[in-house]
């Protein structure tokens, strides 16, 4: 795993209250939820749309299940996890709306990790090499990208507004792997960071609870 | 013609009660069934591989499928050919006979030890034949609970089995979730489909319609449905693979010759291949119990059981799942395993959950697939782990 990455779970595990319930959608090889288990005593679970990171995670004894974030949300039952995770992988839904919106529903609190469109290095080399960004967080060529639904920090939060969603925390990454706690993600928050962490919950809004 | 039941009934009586592992319940001990009729005497007959540690928490439940039985890890008496589970169970294996104390039972119905309807009838002290009651796949897991009361064994560390012996491992974390620490369900379904049944009812068709099948009283008669059980087991075997496996085995390659016969022989080799699984089968088979069995897996429906919600059938279960499925699998496909997966995630359960791939069809689990025996000796560590198992 990339350091940066590493740093990222790190901070994501950080927001986990030890002992939690939690689902790590799209949990790749199991690497976050073999740390949750072990460092917080969480009952971690997971989903991954590849057969190799399935196997390998089961091969761990990680309860781990394959499947689709854009079609399998919906078997779960309502608030049935204290923490439900989406660590870079909303880019690469088919309907992140949907899929935000299944995440608030059976998760009390929700992290979403994505990389950040807005970053000053994306922006920069579209609008001086005129070509599709290529990042150490987006590495693809834009024919073969799994990230089809790409978003910056402002987008994110107005997303999270549309499906009614507190925001509860934000930190803002830089591509040095340093981590800043934002209030009010801003300006220049989406210009400087590569990547960013939320933590939400379904708070009064449109699409909220009655 | 030699009957093959003969053989049969004197390898499971030796092999069964030479070891002590055959029991018959008192009269007191019946089994209640499904149907609303009891089974007495109940008669099981059972294999253990590994030894029952001191705190009992170390014992593992194998279910074996439609034409398997007991002897999973150990040479079986009347092949002389290895346990269906061999490549599995047994020291140093996923399912380590070091650790765990595996116990696999004979189901009720079959024709190794276990009653069955070449048993003798105590009413008429004749072979039951089509006397014997229908029985269901939660009468057999039922049985396999009495059997463990009687064992003295209260809980399981992993009820594992594929095909129908998915089904039963299934019934089991729904009619005793609290003896079941884990399930691990291999190609395998929580319903019979209706394809399934299909094919089921050519089975049991071709063995009505022998005339040496004489209403079931073949026993009685002296005479055996060597033919129509043997065409049942070539219908069933072509289920059990895949397309591109018999491709890859034979593709249209002619057996000892080189033209056509313009004749009705066996030209090709998977004719030849065919017919030799047909008469190999009823050395070992009774054709019965292949019409009980069976019988038994078409009435599944775990959901049906449960208000026709198959998370019911799991609500508030601690236990741990483990479900298998294979590509290549057009008897149990994938689907299925995820109607029980999605099942469980709704029932809050504790699920994992992997597809293999390979091109060798529902008989994958029973065969040599290298990557499924990493991933679930994974799965089966865990559950030593959380059970205090060395």
């Amino acid at each position: 795993m990339r350091g940066a990455l590493r740093q990222e779970l790190l901070r994501i595990a950080d927001m986990v209250p030890a002992g939690s319930r939690v689902l790590d959608v799209g949990c790749g090889r199991g690497e976050l939820i073999g740390y949750l288990k072990q460092a917080k005593g969480a009952d971690a679970r997971g989903i991954e749309l590849s057969q190799s990171g399935v196997n390998a995670c089961v091969a761990q004894g990680l309860p781990v299940v394959q499947g689709d974030a854009d079609t399998d949300l919906r078997d779960y039952p309502p608030g049935s996890f204290d923490v439900v995770i989406l660590s870079q992988t909303i880019q690469a839904t088919r309907r992140p709306k949907d899929v935000l919106d299944e995440l608030l529903r059976i998760g009390r609190q929700v992290i979403v990790s994505f990389p950040n469109f807005g970053f000053w290095k994306v922006r920069t080399r579209i609008f001086f090499s005129g070509r599709m960004p290529k990042t150490g967080l987006l590495s693809h060529d834009w024919y073969e990208t799994p990230n089809i639904h790409l978003c910056t920090i402002a987008d994110f939060v107005a997303l999270a507004e549309t499906v009614g969603a507190r925001i509860e925390r934000a930190l803002a990454v830089d591509d040095g792997g340093d981590v800043r706690e934002v209030t009010r993600p801003g300006y220049w928050d989406n210009l400087m960071a590569e990547s960013a962490i939320f933590q939400l919950s379904r708070g009064p809004g449109p699409q909220g609870p009655a | 013609m030699s009957s093959a039941f003969q053989p049969l009934s004197a390898a499971s009586s030796v092999a069964g009660e030479a070891a002590g592992q055959a029991f018959t319940f008192p009269p007191s001990q019946y089994l209640p069934l499904d149907s609303g009729e009891r089974l007495s005497p109940l008669s099981i007959a059972w294999k253990t591989f590994g030894r029952l540690n001191a705190d009992r928490s170390n014992a593992v439940l194998l279910c074996h499928a439609l034409t398997g039985d007991q002897y999973a890890a150990e040479t079986h008496p009347v092949t002389g050919k290895p346990g269906w589970w061999s490549t599995m169970v047994g020291p140093g294996l996923p399912i380590d006979t070091n650790r765990f104390h595996v116990i696999c039972s004979n189901v009720i119905g079959g024709c190794m030890g276990s009653s069955g309807p070449h048993d003798i009838d105590p009413a008429t002290g004749m072979p039951y034949g089509l006397q014997f009651p229908v029985i269901t796949i939660r009468d057999m897991v039922r049985a396999q609970a009495m059997l463990l009361d009687h064992l003295g064994i209260a809980t399981l560390a992993c009820v594992a089995g594929g095909s129908m012996g998915g089904m039963q491992a299934l019934q089991w974390a729904s009619s005793y979730p609290e003896r079941v620490h884990a399930v691990l369900a291999i190609a395998t379904a929580a319903r019979h489909s209706a394809q399934n049944i299909a094919f089921h009812e050519v089975g049991r068709q071709a063995i009505l319609a022998d005339p040496e099948w004489s209403e079931g009283k073949y026993q009685t008669l002296g005479t055996n449905p060597r033919k129509g059980l043997a065409v049942a087991r070539m219908a069933a075997h072509i289920t059990y693979l895949s397309e591109a496996a018999l491709h890859r085995k034979f593709g249209r390659n002619l057996q000892d010759r080189n033209a056509l016969s313009y004749r009705f022989d066996a030209d090709f080799q998977v004719e030849s291949y065919l017919r030799y699984q047909g008469a190999s089968f009823v050395e070992r088979f009774d054709a019965n119990s292949y019409l009980y069995i069976t019988r038994a897996m078409d009435y599944f429906d775990l959901a049906a059981d449960h208000g026709g919600v198959l998370a019911n059938a799991f609500k508030g279960t601690q236990t741990r799942f483990c479900v298998v499925s294979f590509t290549s699998d057009w008897l149990f496909p994938t689907a299925e395993s995820k109607k029980i997966v999605h099942a469980l995630n709704a029932a809050g359960a504790n699920v994992s959950f992997v597809e293999f791939e390979t091109d060798r069809g529902h008989d994958a689990f029973l065969l040599d697939v290298p990557e499924m025996f990493q991933t679930l000796r994974g799965f089966i560590d865990s559950v030593a782990q959380a059970r205090g198992i060395r």
